[in-house]
C-alpha cells in the first residue's frame, strides 16, 4: 500500500470570472522512503493540487477527489480533528518563502516550542531539548543560541532551515517541499537540498518535491510527475524522463532550456500557458505543440504506463511520435 | 531575413491565442467588486435618488422653501390627527412646509460634500505627493503640521477656524476641508512612497522624466485608488460637520434650508414638535449612512488586497 | 577592433546607514571597485548571488544613482553629476519583474512614447509610428498599442519593457536579471528576442543574472562579484571552462545541471554570505574558502591571471583543479 494516493483531484477557484479549474483529475502516489517530485510552469497546479491535500485553500476553492488517502485512511472521511492530527504531524510542509513562513514577533525557540507543545505536549525543558535537537539536525551552528534569535536576524537558508526543524519536529512520514530553495542563492540552495535528501534518508520519509527547475528535479528527484495548465501530463522515473521524453511538452520543456542549447536561438515554445479565459478544447497543450492535428483539437486520451500515462494522443519515444504514420507520411510529402 | 520571419510567425501564433477576452475590463471588474457589497448597492441607490431630488427640487418640491404660511405653525405630518395633506411632513415653528425644506436642503448638503471634499483632495494631495516624493526635512515639516491638525478633535477645530473667520456656509466649508485635509495628505504620501521604489518609476527616471512629470503623470494616477475611497468617507464627514455646525449657529445661518440649521432651529420644540427635529435628522442620517455604505463598496472594488482570484 | 561603448573605472557605491541615533553611522561598501569595458555588440554577464553588488552596479551604470568613486564613460562621454540629455538616451535598463516595471495605469502605446516625448521633439504621428514598429520588432501586435499592461502575461511584459528602452536607440542596454521571474518556455523567448535585437541594433549589454546556465548561453564576457568586490573577470568560455577563483569554482558546481546522468561533483561551501556591514578582512570570501591561507586574511588580493581572465586571489585554481 501507498503512503499517499490521490486519485482524480480537481481543485476549482471561485473568481470575479466565474469558476477557473486550476487542477483538474490529477492523481499520484507516493511511497515511503521515495522522492516523488512535481514539476510544472507557472499555472501548472503544482502547490495548488499538495494544498488542496494539506486542507490549506481559501474558502473560495473547491476540491473534488475519487479518492484522497493517507496510510490507507481516506482523509475525507475524517473529522477535522483527526485530519488536523494527521497534518502537521505524519504530513509537513514547507514552503517558498522562508523569510514569511516565520513570524516575525516571536523568537524562533518559542516557534518551534509552540508546535512541538501542540502535537506532542512536552513539557518547558523536554521542548528545549528537543528544539536545540532539531535545529542541529538541521545543521544549525550553536543551535543554543539560535533559540532566542528572532525571524528577522536569520538569512534565507538559515530561515528555511528552522522551517525544516519545525516541519520535523513530529517525524512525519511525508514532507512536502513546495519551491524550497527558489527563494534561495544557488549556493545556499545546493546545502538546502542536501540537508532535505539526507533527512529523507536518514529518516526513510517521503519528500514530495514541487519545483520549475529541471536542474533541481534532476539532482534530487527518484520520481517525476510533469503537470501542465493544471492536468498531469506524464510520469517517468527521472532517468528515463530527461532520456526520452514521452509527453511533447515535456519534450519541448527540457529542449528550451539554455544549457540544452546547441545554437544561440533557442528552440522556445511558442504562446502562453492557456488561462482562464483561453481554455483550448481537447489537448491543452495542442495550440502550443508542434505534432498537434486536428483530433488533438477536439479530444486527447491517456496512454498505458508504458508511455509514462502521457496524457496526449502521438506520445514520443526517441523524439517521434507515435501512432501517426500516416499523418507523417503527409507531411513528409508536402514539405 | 528568416530571423524575422520565424518571429513574428511564432509571436502571431501566441496572439492569436490572446484573442479571446483575456480579462474583464476595468469598469466591469469594478462593478463586479462592487456589487458583490449589497449594502454598497443599496447605498448607491439611495445616493443617486438623493442627487436626483437635489436637481429637480423646484420640480418635486410642493412649495417655497422660505414662504411662512399664516396659521400653520407646527402643524404636525398629514398621517397624524391634526395634519394637513398639502404639508406632507407637517410645518415648523414658522409655518414652514418641512418637506419642501428637506428638498432643498439636500442641494446643500450635496454642495457643502463636494465643495469640502474638492479642496480638501486637492490641498491634501498635492501637500502628500510633495512630501512623500521630496522626503527629508519638508517631509517631517509637513507631517508634523498635518499631526497638530489631527490631534485636535476635528469639531471643535472647526469651531475655532469659524470663530476666527465669521459664522456662514463659506466659512464653516472652508473650516471643515481644513480638517480633513490632513487624511488625504497621509494617505497620499503613504502611497507615494510604496510606490516611488517600483520599476516602473525608476524606469520612467531612466527614461529622462522631470520631478514633476513623475508626480504628476506616473505617481498619481497609480495613488488614487485609497484617495477615492477616503473622499467618499469624507463626503459624509463633511455633510455631517456642516450640519453639526449649522446646528450650533455657525454654519449655514437662517432662513437657509440647510438640515442643520433646521434642527437647531427646532430644538426649542423637540417636547412639543417632535417632526420638526426628527425629519432633518432622519435625512442627515439617511444620507451619512449610504455614502458610508457606498465608500465600503469602493474600498472592496478598488482595495486589491481584499480581491480574490 | 570595434570602440568602447562603455568604460568603467575603479566604480564604487558605498550607503551610510544609521542604526540610531546614538549609533556610529556605518558604511556599507555595496559596490567597491568594478573596472571593466564593453564593445558594441557584445555581452557581458554580472554573476553573483544576492548582496554581491550586482544591483547596485546596475543602478550606477544606468545613472540611477551617482558612484561614490571611479569613473563611468557611456559612449565617449563622460558621466558626472550633470544632466546629459545624450548620455541619457545612451544607456537603458529592463528590469526583473515584469508586473512592476510597467506603469498600470499607462497604454502601452503611452508607455513606448514616453521615452520619445520626454527626450525629443519628434511628433506625435512620428512616434506613434516608431512606437508601433518596435511594438511589432519584440513580437507583438499593432491592436495592443490601446491596451493597459494587466491584459499581458509576464512573457509579454518583459518584451514591452524591453521595446520601450530601446525607444531611445540607446547604445547600450542593462538586463537586470530579465528572465528570472520567467518560465521556462517564455525565457527562452525572450533570450531569442534579446539575441535578434542585439544583432540587429548593435547593442552592448550588462547581463546581470544569478543564473549561470542562462549566462553561458548568451555571455561573451563574465563578471563575478562577491560581497561588493569583482572576483573574477575573463571571457565567458574562459570562465566557464578553468574558473581560477575558488568561489567561482564552488558556485559552478553548486548550479543544478538538468541531467540525472551526471556525476555530481559538489564543492562544499559552510557557512553563508557575512554581513556586508561587516565584511571580513582581505579577501571576503576567506572565511567560507577551503583554499584560504593567513594571507587571505591580510589584504584584498591583486588580479592574477593573464590575458583578458583574472582573478583577484593569492591562491588561485589550477587547470586541472577546476576540471574535475
Amino acid at each position: 500500500m501507498a503512503l499517499l494516493e490521490i486519485e482524480n483531484l480537481s481543485v476549482s477557484f471561485q473568481t470575479s470570472g466565474g469558476m477557473f479549474r486550476a487542477v483538474h483529475d490529477i492523481s499520484l502516489t507516493c511511497d515511503q522512503g521515495e522522492i516523488l517530485s512535481i514539476v510544472g510552469e507557472s499555472g501548472s497546479g503544482k502547490s495548488v493540487a499538495m494544498l488542496a491535500l494539506m486542507g490549506l485553500l481559501p474558502w473560495t476553492a473547491s476540491v473534488e477527489a475519487k479518492r484522497l488517502a493517507f496510510q490507507g485512511n481516506d482523509l475525507r472521511a475524517m473529522g477535522p480533528r483527526a485530519r488536523r492530527k494527521v497534518i502537521g504531524r505524519e504530513m509537513a510542509m514547507i514552503f517558498q518563502e522562508p523569510m514569511s513562513s516565520l513570524n516575525p514577533c516571536f523568537t524562533v525557540g518559542f516557534q518551534l516550542g509552540e508546535s512541538l507543545r501542540k502535537h506532542l505536549g512536552l513539557g518547558r525543558k523536554e521542548r528545549r531539548e528537543k528544539a536545540i535537537e532539531l535545529l542541529k539536525q538541521v545543521g544549525i551552528p550553536a543551535p543554543e543560541k539560535r533559540l532566542n534569535v528572532f525571524p528577522h536576524q536569520l538569512s534565507g537558508g538559515m530561515s528555511q532551515r528552522v522551517m525544516i526543524a519545525m516541519a520535523l519536529a513530529c517525524d512525519p512520514k511525508l514532507l512536502i517541499a513546495d519551491e524550497p530553495t527558489t527563494a534561495l542563492d544557488v549556493t545556499i540552495q545546493a546545502q538546502i537540498l542536501e540537508l532535505l535528501v539526507d533527512l529523507q534518508k536518514k529518516k526513510d520519509m517521503a519528500l514530495i518535491l514541487i519545483t520549475h527547475d529541471m536542474g533541481v528535479v534532476a539532482e534530487t528527484a527518484e520520481r517525476v510527475q510533469v503537470q501542465y495548465a493544471g492536468e498531469k501530463v506524464e510520469e517517468q522515473h527521472v532517468k528515463d524522463l530527461f532520456a526520452d521524453p514521452h509527453h511533447p511538452y515535456t519534450a519541448a520543456l527540457l529542449a528550451a532550456l539554455p544549457e540544452r542549447a546547441t545554437d544561440k536561438r533557442l528552440p522556445a515554445i511558442p504562446g502562453v500557458v492557456p488561462g482562464q479565459y483561453d481554455r483550448p478544447e481537447g489537448c491543452l497543450f495542442s495550440p502550443r505543440c508542434r505534432y498537434a492535428d486536428d483530433l488533438c483539437r477536439r479530444s486527447v486520451k491517456r496512454q498505458g504506463p508504458e508511455f509514462g500515462g502521457a496524457l496526449c494522443n502521438y506520445p514520443l519515444v526517441n523524439g517521434r511520435p507515435t501512432g501517426k504514420e500516416e499523418a507523417n507520411a503527409m507531411d513528409d510529402v508536402t514539405s | 531575413m528568416a530571423l524575422e520571419e520565424s518571429i513574428s510567425e511564432e509571436a502571431a501564433e501566441e496572439l492569436a491565442r490572446n484573442e479571446t477576452p483575456a480579462r474583464r475590463s476595468g469598469l466591469s471588474e469594478f462593478w463586479y467588486y462592487f456589487s458583490e457589497n449589497r449594502g454598497a448597492v443599496a447605498g448607491l441607490v439611495v445616493f443617486a435618488l438623493l442627487v436626483l431630488v437635489a436637481i429637480l427640487a423646484p420640480l418635486l418640491a410642493p412649495h417655497d422653501p422660505n414662504i411662512q404660511f399664516d396659521n400653520a405653525q407646527l402643524l404636525p405630518p398629514a398621517w397624524t390627527s391634526g395634519g394637513e395633506w398639502r404639508f406632507f411632513l407637517g410645518t415648523d415653528a414658522v409655518g414652514r412646509d418641512i418637506f419642501s425644506r428637506l428638498i432643498y436642503g439636500s442641494r446643500f448638503s450635496l454642495f457643502i460634500g463636494i465643495v469640502v471634499v474638492a479642496i480638501a483632495l486637492l490641498g491634501g494631495v498635492t501637500v502628500g505627493l510633495i512630501a512623500g516624493y521630496v522626503r527629508g526635512w519638508l517631509d517631517t515639516l509637513i507631517m508634523r503640521i498635518m499631526d497638530v491638525i489631527l490631534a485636535f478633535p476635528s469639531l471643535l477645530l472647526a469651531l475655532v477656524l469659524v470663530a476666527v473667520l465669521g459664522p456662514g456656509l463659506v466659512n464653516a466649508m472652508i473650516a471643515i476641508a481644513i480638517v480633513l485635509q490632513p487624511h488625504f495628505v497621509r494617505l497620499t504620501r503613504a502611497a507615494v512612497i510604496g510606490e516611488i521604489d517600483r520599476e516602473y518609476v525608476i524606469s520612467a527616471r531612466v527614461a529622462g522624466a522631470s520631478p514633476f512629470y513623475l508626480m504628476t503623470r506616473t505617481l498619481l494616477p497609480n495613488c488614487l485608488g485609497p484617495v477615492i475611497v477616503q473622499a467618499a468617507l469624507s463626503f459624509s464627514n463633511a455633510i455631517l460637520d456642516a450640519a453639526a455646525l449649522g446646528f450650533l449657529g455657525m454654519g449655514a445661518q437662517p432662513p437657509t434650508p440647510e438640515w442643520g440649521t433646521m434642527l437647531a432651529e427646532s430644538r426649542e420644540f423637540i417636547l412639543k414638535a417632535w417632526w420638526a427635529v426628527t425629519f432633518p435628522g432622519l435625512a442627515i442620517l439617511v444620507t451619512v449612512l449610504a455614502i458610508n455604505l457606498m465608500g465600503d463598496g469602493l474600498r472592496d472594488a478598488l482595495d486589491p488586497k481584499l480581491k480574490r482570484s | 577592433m570595434s570602440e568602447h561603448v562603455l568604460e568603467a573605472r575603479d566604480l564604487a557605491r558605498f550607503y551610510e546607514t544609521s542604526s540610531g541615533a546614538f549609533a556610529k553611522p556605518a558604511t556599507v561598501r555595496a559596490l567597491d571597485g568594478a573596472s571593466f569595458d564593453l564593445e558594441a555588440g557584445r555581452t557581458l554577464a554580472i554573476v553573483g548571488e544576492s548582496g554581491c553588488g550586482k544591483s547596485t552596479l546596475a543602478r550606477v551604470l544606468t545613472m540611477i544613482e551617482p558612484p561614490s568613486r571611479g569613473e563611468l564613460t557611456i559612449d565617449g562621454r563622460t558621466v558626472s553629476g550633470k544632466a546629459d540629455p545624450k548620455l541619457r538616451q545612451a544607456i537603458q535598463i529592463v528590469f526583473q519583474n515584469p508586473f512592476g516595471s510597467l506603469n498600470p495605469r499607462q497604454k502601452i502605446g503611452a508607455i513606448l512614447e514616453e521615452p520619445l516625448k520626454l527626450n525629443t521633439d519628434v511628433k506625435a504621428r512620428e512616434r506613434k509610428r516608431r512606437g508601433l514598429a518596435m511594438l511589432e520588432r519584440v513580437g507583438l501586435r499593432a491592436e495592443h498599442y490601446e491596451r493597459y499592461p494587466h491584459m499581458f502575461s509576464g512573457g509579454q511584459r518583459q518584451r514591452i519593457a524591453i521595446a520601450r528602452a530601446l525607444m531611445l536607440q540607446p547604445r547600450v542596454l542593462v538586463l537586470d536579471e530579465p528572465v528570472s521571474a520567467l518560465d521556462v518556455s517564455i525565457q527562452a523567448q525572450v533570450l531569442n528576442i534579446l539575441n535578434d535585437l542585439q544583432e540587429e541594433f548593435g547593442l552592448a549589454y550588462v547581463f546581470i543574472s544569478h543564473d549561470l546556465s542562462v549566462v553561458r548561453h548568451i555571455a561573451d564576457e563574465i563578471l563575478i562579484m562577491y560581497l561588493g568586490r569583482v572576483v573574477e573577470h575573463g571571457s565567458a568560455k574562459e570562465v566557464f571552462a578553468h574558473p581560477t577563483h575558488p568561489y567561482t569554482a564552488a558556485l559552478l558546481s553548486a548550479t543544478p545541471v538538468a541531467d540525472p546522468t551526471r556525476e555530481k561533483n559538489r564543492i562544499p561551501l559552510t557557512g553563508e554570505l557575512p554581513s556586508p556591514l561587516d565584511p571580513p578582512p582581505g579577501c571576503p570570501f576567506n572565511p567560507r574558502c577551503w583554499k584560504a591561507q593567513a594571507d587571505c586574511t591580510r589584504a584584498f588580493p591583486p588580479d592574477t591571471g593573464e590575458a583578458g581572465h583574472f582573478a583577484a586571489c593569492y591562491h588561485p585554481l589550477a587547470e586541472n583543479e577546476t576540471t574535475a
